[in-house]
Parts: structure tokens; sequence; C-alpha cells
């Protein structure tokens, strides 16, 4: 049996719900931020698997793949600057214990 | 058949960490599991004949990303110790849409059949991606450019000590 495209479907799909329950779990915002990461990867995997399996003589998955993967990279390090501000301001990063704006 | 061995195997390695990243009550025992996962991933594009993306992920995953979450796990104590508790009181309803949501994606790919198309990748493709960032993707290019240079701009700003 070889290995097709469906698979690679079905692992980024159990990938991406990890990362989804730990968005939606974890207290810490860093724990948080591994999460997206996590879901950005199931992403990037599905891209370039169907670039692979559906397109495979265009380059175009791999280089949303790639704009994909830069863009994770702004995004931690501004989540983690957000990060490194609040604990400065409020002594916690636990996000239910953020709720200075919260009515 | 080594195919779909190297698919299970790089699926144990990838899932397994990954179970870590979410559970885990230490939170740098969280961080490091990413390490695997990103390696797995690897393996999986590598598989796909990415050899460039291949490269690309473990340059900025397993090497920046990893060591800048570790980074400011350890400049936030506090928030990590193992004795603090990791998770909100949304445990049930957290793992009901996760394990919703898979139900759901599964179900969609079982019913669907996509256009497989036969042939083969270019076997040297780095040449290609280059040549497609240079000429069809070119605004996208620069727009990541742009991206960069305002999260950089913007990293530095709202991290900073206020005087």
């Amino acid at each position: 049996m070889a290995v097709g495209l469906t698979h690679y479907l079905v692992i980024s799909t159990i990938l991406f719900c990890l990362g989804l329950f730990g968005v939606l779990t974890r207290r810490n915002a860093v724990a948080i931020l591994m999460g997206i990461e996590l879901m950005l990867n199931a992403g990037n995997i599905n891209l370039v698997a169907f670039n692979r399996y559906v397109a495979p003589g265009a380059v175009s998955g791999q280089v949303f793949a790639l704009v994909v993967i830069t863009l994770a990279a702004c995004e931690a390090a501004v989540g983690l600057a957000l990060v490194m501000a609040a604990y400065r301001g409020l002594e916690t990063i636990h996000v239910d214990e953020i709720n200075l704006m919260k009515w | 058949m080594g195919e779909l061995a190297a698919f299970t195997i790089l699926s144990a390695l990838m899932l397994v960490p990954a179970v870590i990243v979410v559970t885990s009550r230490n939170i740098v025992r969280s961080a490091l599991s990413l390490v695997p996962t990103f390696l797995g991933v690897t393996g999986f594009y590598i598989m796909l004949h990415a050899e460039y993306v291949a490269g690309i992920q473990v340059l900025i995953y397993a090497g920046a990303i990893t060591v800048l979450i570790l980074f400011v796990i350890m400049l936030t104590e506090g928030g990590s110790g193992t004795m603090v508790r990791q998770v909100t009181g949304q445990v049930p309803l957290g793992a009901m849409a996760a394990i919703w949501l898979a139900f759901l994606i599964l179900v969609t790919l079982s019913r669907t059949t996509w256009p497989v198309a036969r042939g083969e990748l270019p076997s040297y493709s780095v040449q290609a991606i280059g040549t497609a960032f240079l000429t069809n993707y070119v605004l996208i290019f620069e727009v990541t450019s742009l991206v960069l240079l305002i999260s950089l701009v913007g990293a530095i700003v709202i991290a900073r000590r206020e005087e």
C-alpha cells in the first residue's frame, strides 16, 4: 500500500486538532503560542502534500509553505514580545488572569 | 512498503511529542517536545520531495522559534513552575471542540475524491522556487519582506522597557 494524499491529510488533521486543544486549554500564553505553531505546521503539511499529489509540475504549494513559515516566525516574535510586555506590566502571563479590559 | 514504514515512524515521532506539547505540566518539557514534532514535519517534507522547505523548516522552526520560546519561558518566571496550574477550566470543552473538529474534517476527507495527478516534481526544485518567487509571486515576496520589517520593528518597540 503506497502512501497517498489522504495519509498526509489525516496526520495533519490530527496535528491541527492537537494544536487547537492546546490553544483552548492552556493557561500560559507561551504554551498557547506553541499550539499555534503546531496548527501552522499542520497547514504547511497540507500545502506541500497538495503540491506533490495534485499539481506536481508546479511549486506553488512550496512557495506558500515558505511564506507561511516566514509569517509564523513574525507571529512568534511579535507574540512573544507581547508576552514579555504583559509580564512586565501585569506580573503574570496566565491568560485567565489578564483581564484588565474585561467589563 | 518502505515508504509506508517511514511514514508510520515519522507520524509517531511527530504526534507523540505533539501530545506532550499540549498536555505536559512542565512547560520547558513542552517547549523541548516541539523539536521532534518539527523534525517529524521535516521528514514529511523530504518524503514529499520538498527538500528546500525541509531545510528552511529545520532552520526556522527547530532552530529559531524553539530557542525564542525557551528564552521567553526563562524570562517570565512564575508562570512556568510545575506547581502552577497550567490549564484553564475549559479542558472538557476544548477536548470536545478538538475531537468534534477532527471528526468533521475526517468525515469530509473520506467523502472527497481529490484530482490526483500523476507526474514528477522537478528533481531540483530550489531553482523553480526561486524563479516562481521572482516572477509569478513577486508581490507576495515583497509584501512578506515588508511584514518581516514591520514585525521586527514592532517586536523591538513592544518588548522594550519604557523609560
